[in-house]
């Protein structure tokens, strides 16, 4: 995977619901608590609200939606992590929930496969690889691809709605 | 920061060239003896021909090298711009915009342009032409019969700075005919005086050439300026060669009057002529090449983004002021408002471009339609200096193009109806821009027949588009011509009459937040009036509120505010109907469409915001009042939703979305006739 530059990528790992998650560090921007947020009228549900990053207004985008797990309510540990990430090849400012932070690690390239096929509650798509450490698996989502297939199909539901 | 590409560079400086080229082509047609005209068509072929071999785009060069060779003719007065001339030479301007911008596709048609354009020359040739066989300039072939010329140069102090290559003026002037060259070394200081970026070496060149005067002033036509050039018949050249040839080194500064002297009284003959037109336009461009700079569109992007966050955090300070009783928090935020506020107002000046550059590509646009069409139009604008905001002017050009066709198309009628009705042969067609207070209105307007009610009525009533009995202004009717499909033209031309285009020009204007208005005089023209904002960046907002979530519509769309009346509450499908002042108006209650959680407030109002034609009421829980709107735009992940046209951030930090009025206008009228037949059914 091109992504893993030497054998091991660097992540910043966060936790949403009871899944630990992985997402690379280079295209974190910062990392907010939770700011006010907007809540954007008829917007898909992954991605109903808009905070105010630094005077840019960011949307703000729910990977738990996305991955259909639990939404625990806000508490002292949620933070927002502002990442830049690409959108049919536009590069994009885009906030994600996580019920948790942890920290910045390295990821041993070795040590991750590919999403299994089957036995996989999500969508096989969405997994770019599932690594392991400390025998705890780690999540990594291929953003890019997420943000394009459910933009896409929120851009279809509109057309839908208004024909 | 960031490195340019050069050909980009070029591409840019072209497309200005080729616009003034055929400014000064479109010119020459209607004042054919103005040799400063000529002069200038002439210097943006040199220029793009010289630059464009210099970025390599050989293909653009070796076209215009062409071209030039032709059009030298006109300079050199043997021939006349004829119409037909001029005609062929924006064919060509046009070949060679399509080479710069695609300098990898083979383009043909080239020769073609070029052989039509000799022909023009040729044609236009007068009679008593004293020359048959043209002397191009760089055709060997023509040489035979030549004389032997001395030419001697010295390159200006600064022209190495520059990036002037003497091999390259060399290996044009070998191309003029067969020389001798040798170098004039008696100026080169002793190696401790000597300075690596000044030109020391003179050339003499011993040409042979029929008359070459013409084309050495093209070799060295942008060096002539502090240059040291004499041009002498070899045999008077000799005796004085060897005064100049070795003059004392310290001398260098009284150099120029020797070689001034060695100029025979032919080269002089011509100096009169470029003393006035190159130098003068020199200054002016360098002066102009002083004053601006180039800035990429982008930076001045992030530019306005930083002083809208500026504007913001600004209005944060100032709400946290307003409730401290600190004298000097408060006069702080006072000073940084008014500066906040002058940065702002400087930095959307920046964004400012004259609309000028816009209204030179119409004249094109008419000159071509008065071709095709067969009719002789008067071209006038006024008030190119009015300034807009850019990204404003580029969405401008394509709703003016329908605007100016329909006038030359529908609008003016042809010679003979023109004639019989009184009125000069030649139509007139104007397009102007003026300010209005915190808007600018352009108006294209023409002399022609004006519209005709009656007929744009039972159009509209054909096509459905009104009630047969129903009663509307004028100015009403008018605005059924930006309806989608509607035409009056009874017959379809190539150019308009198919009813496409008016409502591309209304989606436009609506999309810049502007309005359209026509106004006609029976037999004596139509006007058509765009009202666009200054600028795209900023706007006056109206906050409202709806259940938890607060929105801000356009302050310019919104019409009036009225209490929702308590009996409008029983109808809860959505849409619904207001009595205003008589008129119906179709209303939508935000909460539903936005799907709001909670009991709607007890005192609902209603914001009746309006979108050209159509009004519609929005009702919503709270007016909140009026801001300055730094609009920002949604990201890829919004933009399937069309309710909003984007999101600002207010005082306290949070987020708002702005409503789309014109979708929301639309919505409601789609929604108005299931309403109007619902009322029926309840009546």
């Amino acid at each position: 995977m091109n992504r893993f530059k030497d054998g091991s990528m660097k992540a910043l790992t966060l936790r949403l619901h009871d899944e630990i998650f992985a997402i690379e560090a280079g295209s974190v921007r910062e990392i907010l608590d939770l700011a006010p947020v907007t809540e954007v009228p008829s917007a898909p549900a992954y991605a109903n609200g808009l905070i105010n990053v630094r005077g840019r207004v960011v949307p703000l985008a729910d990977l738990r939606v996305v991955f259909g797990m639990d939404r625990p309510p806000a508490d002292k540990d949620t933070r927002i992590v502002v990442l830049e990430t690409e959108i049919d090849g536009e590069p994009t400012v885009v906030g994600i929930v996580a019920d948790k932070v942890h920290e910045v690690t390295e990821i041993d390239a070795a040590s991750v496969e590919d999403g299994p096929r089957v036995g996989m509650r999500w969508r096989a798509d969405f997994v770019a690889g599932i690594g392991k450490r400390n025998g705890d698996f780690i999540i990594i989502p291929d953003l890019a691809r997420i943000f394009e297939l459910e933009g896409r199909n929120t851009a279809t539901d509109t057309n839908n709605k208004a024909a | 920061m960031s490195t340019t590409d050069p050909a980009d560079t070029f591409r840019q400086e072209a497309r200005e060239l080729l616009e003034q080229l055929e400014g000064g082509l479109l010119d020459l047609e209607r004042l054919p003896g103005d040799a400063d005209l000529v002069n200038s068509v002439f210097r943006a072929l040199h220029t793009i021909k010289g630059s464009g071999a210099m970025f390599g785009f050989t293909a653009v060069a070796e076209f215009v090298h062409d071209f030039e060779t032709a059009f030298d003719r006109v300079r050199k007065g043997r021939s006349e711009p004829t119409p037909a001339l001029i005609a062929v030479a924006l064919d060509a301007k046009d070949h060679i915009h399509k080479l710069i911008e695609h300098p990898d596709a083979r383009i043909a048609g080239g020769d073609a342009i070029l052989t039509a354009l000799k022909r023009a020359v040729d044609g236009a040739q007068e009679p008593a032409a004293p020359q048959t066989s043209a002397p191009a300039p760089s055709q060997p072939a023509d040489v035979a019969a030549g004389k032997r010329w001395r030419v001697r140069f010295w390159l200006p102090p600064d022209a190495l700075v520059y990036g002037t290559n003497p091999l390259l003026l060399l290996d044009e002037l070998r191309a003029i005919g067969p020389c001798e060259i040798a170098a004039l070394t008696g100026k080169v200081p002793a190696l401790d005086g000597f300075n690596p970026e000044l030109p020391y070496i003179g050339w003499q060149v011993d040409l042979t050439a029929e008359n070459p005067h013409g084309a050495i002033d093209d070799v060295f036509m942008f060096l002539r300026d502090g240059m040291d050039l004499s041009v002498t018949p070899l045999d008077e050249a000799i005796a004085e060669a060897i005064a100049v040839e070795a003059p004392p080194v310290e001398d260098v500064a009284t150099q120029p009057a020797p070689a001034a002297e060695a100029t025979p009284a032919k080269s002089a003959a011509q100096a009169p002529r470029r003393a006035k037109a190159e130098p003068a336009a020199k200054t002016a461009a360098a002066e102009k090449a002083g004053s601006s700079m180039r800035v990429d569109a982008e930076r001045l992007d992030q530019l306005m983004d930083r002083v809208g966050e500026l504007v913001i955090a600004q209005s944060r300070l100032n709400q946290i002021a307003a409730m401290s009783a600190d004298p000097n928090l408060k006069s702080i935020a006072e000073e940084l408002g008014r500066l906040s506020a002058g940065l702002r107002d400087t930095t959307m000046g920046i964004r400012m471009v004259p609309i000028g550059s816009l209204f030179s590509r119409f004249r094109r646009l008419v000159h071509d339609l008065s071709r095709d069409l067969g009719k002789e139009i008067e071209f006038i604008t006024s008030g190119e200096d009015t300034e807009l905001d850019k990204t404003m002017i580029e969405r401008l050009a394509d709703p003016l193009v329908h605007l100016i066709r329909n006038a030359v198309d529908h609008g003016l009628e042809p010679a003979e109806k023109r004639l019989a009705a009184g009125k000069a042969a030649q139509g007139k067609v104007r397009l102007s821009a003026v300010y209005a207070g915190a808007e600018v209105a352009i108006s294209v307007s023409d002399d022609g027949a004006g519209l005709n009610p009656q007929r744009i009525r039972a159009k509209a009533e054909e096509q459905g588009l009104i009630a047969a009995d129903a009663k509307l202004t004028d100015q009403e009717l008018f605005q059924l011509i930006f309806a989608p499909g509607f035409s009056t033209a009874k017959e379809v031309t190539a150019l308009s009459g198919r009813g496409v285009g008016m409502d591309v020009v209304k989606r436009t204007i609506d999309g810049l937040r502007g309005s359209i208005e026509l106004s006609t005089d029976p037999g004596k023209g139509t006007t058509a009036t765009l009202r666009l904002p200054l600028t795209l960046a900023i706007i006056d907002g109206m906050l409202i509120r709806v259940g938890n979530g607060r929105y801000t519509i356009p302050l310019s769309a919104v019409d009036e505010c009225v209490e929702l009346p308590a009996d409008a509450g029983a109808n809860r499908s959505g849409r619904n109907f207001l009595d205003i002042r008589g008129s119906l108006v179709p209303f939508i209650r935000l909460r539903d469409i936005f799907k709001t959680a909670g009991d709607p407030d007890e005192h609902q109002k209603v914001v009746i915001v309006s979108s050209g034609e159509g009004r519609v009421g929005l009702v919503v829980d709270q007016i909140i009042g009026n801001n300055q709107t730094v609009i920002k735009h949604l990201s890829k992940l919004h933009a399937g939703l069309n309710s909003f046209s984007g999101a600002t951030i207010l005082g306290d930090g949070t987020v708002a979305l702005i409503l789309d009025t014109a979708h929301l206008v639309g919505f409601g009228q789609s929604h108005e006739g299931r309403g109007k037949s619902e009322q029926a059914r309840a009546a």
